[in-house]
């Protein structure tokens, strides 16, 4: 047990660590150009004087962030190897995938929380917006249930750089773009181009919103820029079991895809460090 | 019937026969025709336990990916392969625990400290972090390596230094066998003696079976019980370095290789 999973699982956490102390000052640099960032979005809110608007894009720059750092983490944790040359090394090791994405996941899922956190403590500095009466642990339920389904897409994209040292890395980066764009993380899903629209029901991120708006108390009439009314849990409990579903659903998918993806790797001589 | 054939009874650590491997390219990204290029065409060969079989060849003639195909990197095209006892690729699971490869460029997250390097690697294999530091830190010493330098980033060490901290992590798991691939490619004389007296010591303490590539002719003659000639995916001849030269009718391995491949190695190439 402890040899076979619990060390191994542990390693690539102690890796990602170790990576990510050494790479400190570009965490700082991300951190800082993230809270930059969301600022100037949920400024806009601000400036129209509507706090609904406001505490829409302030989730949402929030959210995405999260999501966004766990899917990157998993998914560039293979470019990063294949850069450094020691993806070999890794695949060669007796190692099953699901070890090494719970591996992977575990120090994403610690860091995007963390990174999260120091985003939002930095907003709530700079924009003076309170969230009294939002359901903000109801949120944090809706992000780790909704980090599986990402779980899965991370592992999904992560075959790109497996497949292609060329040009993996950037694919993945197109693939986030449209779970941006269809999630609706700053509007309503209902003003993209209708042919598009389906696709929102697919992306994780789009029931994760809505929950979270509604455990925020964003939309409900109640609330008043002093004093949201934010719903219990029991109010997004489809949201979450679409979420819980997709997880279920997306992990085995990725796991397969990813060991198509090696097998196919392993047969064309792409795991090699140059092509 | 398959237990029967279990190679137990008859000692090999590696069997290969017949292997195939073909890459298959196109001249441009999606264009063009598919070009085959058959990187081994049918090698036969076996290693017995406790043996160091040295593989010679020329730049492109295989080396690499043959040593690609038993570290379970690379499947197979045609033929066998059965290491320890188990088949490749359908056993390679189990396999994985037992072998440890060098390759020539020493792959690292160069950012990170030997030391740090290192403990991934153990605990990937399930080792206790202490006990695996511990065994780095002799295996390093023994191969000339100040402990001081065990913190720096691998990115400040040299490359004959990065290649015996490679070495270092292919034997913290104590593989049965080992796969080099040009191990002392790039090292100073001194460091490459201090690597091949290491190989001999482990060959004799703990009898690793040890396959090995080089381009160093007096490095397969030192180390190698046996050798074999590989040249364009061919194994063109194999035997003692003796064998060899009394079949060649030369003097030494070099002239022998000329002799029997019809031609030049060269040496110290980097890959
Ligand atoms: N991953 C790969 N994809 C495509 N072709 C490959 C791959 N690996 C090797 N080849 C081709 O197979 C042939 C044998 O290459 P290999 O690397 O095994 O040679 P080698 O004997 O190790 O050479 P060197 O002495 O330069 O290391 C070469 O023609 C090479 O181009
Ligand atoms: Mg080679």
């Amino acid at each position: 047990m402890l040899e076979r999973y619990v060390r191994p699982m542990w390693a690539f956490v102690f890796r990602d660590w170790h990576l990510t102390r050494r790479y400190i000052s570009w965490v700082f640099v991300f951190v800082f150009y993230a809270i930059v960032n969301s600022a100037t979005i949920a400024l806009i809110g601000k400036s129209q004087d509507d706090f609904r608007l406001t505490l829409t894009l302030l989730l949402g720059v929030l959210l995405w962030s999260f999501l966004s750092a766990m899917y990157n983490e998993i998914a560039n944790s293979i470019s990063y190897e294949r850069w450094e040359g020691t993806l070999e090394y890794t695949f060669m090791a007796p190692v099953s995938r699901l070890i090494h994405l719970s591996g992977v996941s575990l120090f994403a899922v610690l860091f995007s929380v963390v990174r999260t956190a120091v985003i939002l403590v930095g907003l709530v500095l700079f924009i003076q917006v309170s969230v009294s009466g939002a359901n903000l642990l109801g949120v944090l339920v809706v992000l780790l249930v909704g980090s599986l389904a990402f779980m899965g897409l991370g592992l999904m994209a992560a075959i790109l750089p497996v497949m292609s040292p060329e040009n993996g890395a950037q694919a993945t980066n197109i693939f986030q773009g449209v779970l941006l764009l269809v999630s609706g993380i700053y509007y309503p899903v209902s003003v993209l181009p209708a042919w598009i629209q389906p696709l929102a029901y697919l992306s994780p991120a789009t029931y994760a919103l809505e929950a979270s708006r509604k455990l925020m108390g964003i939309n409900n009439p109640d609330s008043t820029p002093e004093r949201l009314v934010g719903a219990p849990l029991s109010a997004v409990l489809p949201e979450l079991g679409i979420l819980f579903v997709m997880g279920l659903l997306f992990i085995p998918m990725g796991l397969w895809v990813f060991s198509r993806a090696e097998g196919w790797a392993k047969r064309t001589g792409k795991l090699k460090r140059t092509g | 019937m398959q237990v029967l054939e279990k190679p137990v009874a008859t000692k090999l650590a590696i069997e290969v026969r017949g292997l195939r491997k073909v890459f298959r390219k196109r001249e441009s990204l999606l264009r063009g025709p598919l070009k085959e290029e058959w990187a081994l065409k049918g090698v036969s060969f076996v290693v017995h336990e406790g043996e160091t079989y040295g593989l010679l060849g020329p730049n492109g003639s295989g080396k690499s990916t043959l040593i690609r195909i038993l570290s379970t990197l690379l499947t197979h095209d045609g033929g066998e392969v059965r290491m320890l006892g188990y088949r490749l690729p359908q056993e390679e699971r189990p396999l994985r625990r037992l072998i440890g490869r060098v390759s020539v460029d020493a792959a690292f997250y160069k950012k990170l400290s030997a030391r740090e390097n290192l403990l991934y690697a153990a605990q990937l294999y399930g080792l206790e972090a202490r006990a695996a530091e511990r065994r780095a830190m002799a295996i390093l010493e023994r191969l000339g390596i100040e402990s001081r330098r065990f913190n720096d980033p691998l990115e400040e060490m040299s490359r004959g230094m990065q290649q015996k901290i490679a070495i270092t992590r292919a034997l913290l798991i104590n593989p049965p066998l080992l796969l080099l691939d040009e191990p002392t490619t790039g090292l100073d004389p001194k460091s490459r003696r201090d690597v091949q007296a290491f190989l001999e010591d482990l060959r004799r303490e703990q009898g690793t079976t040890i396959l090995l590539t080089t381009h160093d002719m007096a490095e397969a003659e030192r180390l190698s019980h046996r050798v074999g000639f590989l040249a364009h995916g061919n194994l063109v001849a194999e035997g003692t370095a003796e064998e060899l030269k009394a079949q060649a009718g030369t003097q030494d391995l070099e002239e022998a290789f000329i002799a029997l491949t019809g031609e030049e190695i060269e040496e110290e190439q980097d890959a």
